[in-house]
């Protein structure tokens, strides 16, 4: 975990401080309506259909364990009693009174937390791989560079006030993307060159919502210590150039297409040669502070193999199939990164109690060095798992509803709070959510159906990242009654690609229909070793379409 | 009429400047006076004849770079913000100052409350006229809302330079 320093903790406090300020400003009518408005977003802090939606920063997904407890604290005395994990590694409360959340802030600022920056139109949250520092996968641990973002961003003086939001992923693995890097304003992958040496490949311009793109690569290869100049470069040519007049073309995906990547990069190249070897410059000693400050887990040396664990195994299919299923490979031999899934049936997606957090702050003290993540999947992880430990751990989170061995599965779908408490959506995500989950309901049928990306959002805004689902279902308004739009065919990893629509969208009732028929369709055309995405892209559209729309 | 205040190099003062608008071409007060870009680039000789001092203000969209070519024939530089939200004066600002070398005032203007003063002092600002009707003794204290902000302005480098 990144530790703060006099710094890191005197900026959260000033903010807490500043906000309070406001909020009294505005209580008093200082303030007027409009100009409290991106105050307050600047803090997270939406109005929504029930109440203001407030949502707390959870930088790259990790988690201490007296951190989780705060959320479940705030959970209880502020809220109802739960808490909504989302995409971006983010905490939303639903239910918080206005005039309360100063108070929250400086609860969440004891245990170094804070909701700077998580909503507006600024820089948010830098979101990166769940399983950042424990894979073998990656070329280096993110989290460094996510934290280097996060101070970079964090009251930058000149893009407080951008066009629209601005969204940074950083991914560190070359062949598996967990962090949906290619559907963001600015991607950053870190790559090895020719020369061995690491730096940073730059995409822009990708995006979901209501123009959904995949990102431009706009630099091949950047030299470590120059991100952030460059990342000042690219967001000044943006906050000039980016439209104001539309907020549905302000983005900054609508500036690279409008000028071509090409152009947009050439931009950049030119505003970064004045900022390139400037005081931004990164200098190693801090790129060595920051690493250091980032305490890592006191590793036992172990042997890859746990006899004991072996033999649960094979005694336990249940377990194994848990095993299989929900834990990954750890770079440390003898430990696993275990994922506590949010995706039991009748639970909202990425929902958890307060009484869950405390539970998962406890497991995370006793197995996981004390520290949790927050996936984009909306699920949590134990990243530090002695082998010796996961059936322990397999019991308690049984116990708790987090062992639903549905990890990358169907259910396992990503979905926003929809209409339920979003004033934005045109329609309920959850009931959608909720009907999926029983239908498939039978982990054999489910785990006969394979790796599948489902993704539900309630609106075009997308937050449920249905475009990037390999099916995606969208929430539509039509004349005042909730519809539902399906899509096939995106991903949100290496290959990201976004959805193509089917066709005509359905209403409530019939969705899990749909959405069967469409696996059926997969199910009849599959060959032996094909995912439905495989299948998807061999056999094209036109199977699943006219299956759907046939008269049953 | 009381005379209108700004903050200027973090005190409260009169201010006399009269700010002209886009459309307002013709009999133009005594006085001094801040004029549109445009107004600016089609008469500047006629400006600098008459009494009382001239500045120049840009709007939102009209870039830095219209006015450095005159930066030395004018009294100062004023930035609009037409909306709060509307971010693109501080990119102007720090321009003038970073890629320009300008050492002389940059006055915030438009709409221009407490909660921004800090961005704007950072971003090379040195003069603010808040918008009307807000409490320009109140503002004061937003200068200093952050006390040690992470990243490098106009007025500091980056923190990972100063860091103990």
């Amino acid at each position: 975990m990144y530790v703060y320093d006099q710094y890191d903790q005197q900026i959260v406090d000033d903010r807490v401080a500043q906000f309070r300020d406001q909020t009294t400003r505005y209580l008093a009518g200082d303030l007027s309506e409009d100009e409290f408005l991106p105050l307050r977003l600047q803090n997270g802090l939406y109005i929504q259909r029930h109440a203001p939606m407030f949502r707390i920063a959870v930088p790259y997904g990790m988690l201490e364990s007296k951190q989780m407890r705060m959320l479940a604290h705030i959970a209880r005395k502020y809220d109802r009693g739960y808490v909504h994990f989302t995409t971006r590694h983010n905490a939303q409360f639903n239910w918080p009174e206005l005039e309360q959340v100063p108070d929250i802030l400086a609860d969440l600022a004891s245990v170094q937390m804070h909701a700077i920056q998580t909503s507006g139109n600024c820089i948010r949250n830098t979101s990166t791989d769940q399983f950042a520092g424990v894979t073998a996968e990656e070329i280096e641990d993110p989290r460094p560079w996510a934290e280097l973002i996060r101070q970079w961003s964090t009251f930058h003086p000149e893009f407080a006030f951008l066009p629209r939001k601005f969204k940074i992923a950083i991914c560190a693995t070359p062949d598996s993307d967990r962090a949906a890097t290619q559907v963001h304003d600015i991607g950053v992958y870190i790559v090895k060159n020719d020369a061995g040496e690491v730096g940073f490949k730059i995409l822009a311009g990708g995006g979901q919502g209501r123009t959904p793109l995949i990102g431009s690569i706009i630099k091949e290869f950047l030299p470590k210590e120059h991100l952030l100049s460059y990342l000042d470069a690219a967001l000044r040519v943006y906050n000039r150039l980016g439209r104001r007049d539309n907020k549905y073309k302000a983005r900054i995906k609508i500036l690279v297409r409008a000028l071509t990547p090409e152009v947009f990069s050439g931009l950049v190249e030119e505003e970064w040669a004045h900022l390139k070897d400037g005081p931004t410059t990164i200098t190693q000693e801090e790129i060595d502070r920051v690493n250091t400050a980032f305490t890592l887990p006191d590793y036992k040396d172990l042997p890859a193999e746990n006899a004991d664990f072996e033999a649960q195994k094979a005694e336990n299919a249940v377990f194994a199939n848990w095993v299989a299923r929900n834990t990954h490979p750890h770079k440390k031999p003898g430990y696993a990164a275990v994922t506590l899934t949010l995706k039991k049936t009748g639970v909202a997606p990425g929902d958890a109690t307060d009484a869950q957090m405390d539970s998962m702050a406890d497991m995370a003290d006793k197995y996981s060095f004390g520290e949790l993540r927050i996936s984009h999947f909306q699920n949590v992880v134990l990243a530090d798992i002695e082998l010796s430990d996961l059936y322990a751990v397999w019991e308690e989170a049984k116990a708790l509803g987090f062992a639903t061995p549905n990890l990358g599965l169907l259910t396992d779908m990503i979905c926003c709070p929809g209409g339920d408490f979003c004033a934005l959506a045109n329609a309920k995500s959850l009931p959608i959510a909720d009907q999926l989950q029983h239908r498939f309901d039978d982990l054999d049928y489910l785990y006969d159906i394979g790796e599948l990306e489902l993704n539900i959002s309630g609106c075009m805004n997308a937050c449920g990242h249905h475009h990037v689902g390999n099916i995606g279902i969208l929430g539509v308004d039509k004349k005042g009654a909730e519809f539902y739009q399906v899509s096939l065919g995106g991903e949100s990893g290496v290959n990201a690609k976004i959805g193509k629509i089917v066709g005509p969208s359905f209403g409530e009732a019939d969705v899990a229909d749909a959405v069967e028929k469409i696996i059926k369709v997969y199910l009849e055309n599959r060959t032996e070793e094909e995912r439905f995405i495989d299948t998807y892209e061999r056999i094209g559209m036109q199977p699943f379409k006219t299956r759907v729309y046939a008269d049953a | 009429m009381l005379m209108p205040k700004i903050i200027k190099d973090g005190q409260i003062q009169d201010d006399n400047w009269q700010l002209i608008a886009k459309d307002a071409t013709d009999n133009l007060p005594t006085g001094d006076i801040i004029v549109p870009v445009e107004l600016w680039k089609e008469q500047a000789d006629s400006l600098n004849q008459r009494d009382g001092g001239v500045a120049v203000w840009i709007d939102a969209g009209e870039e830095a770079e219209s006015i450095t070519a005159d930066l030395d024939k004018i009294a100062f530089v004023a930035i609009n913000f037409p909306a709060f939200t509307d971010g693109r004066g501080y990119s102007y600002a720090r321009l003038l100052r970073e890629r320009h070398g300008y050492q002389g005032e940059i006055r915030a203007i438009g709409d221009v409350m407490q909660d921004q003063l800090q961005h704007m002092f950072r971003s090379g600002f040195s003069s603010f006229a808040l918008k009307e009707g807000k409490d320009i003794e109140a503002a004061l204290a937003g200068f200093k809302t952050i006390s040690e902000p992470y990243q490098a302005a106009t007025d500091l480098p980056p923190l990972f330079r100063r860091r103990d």
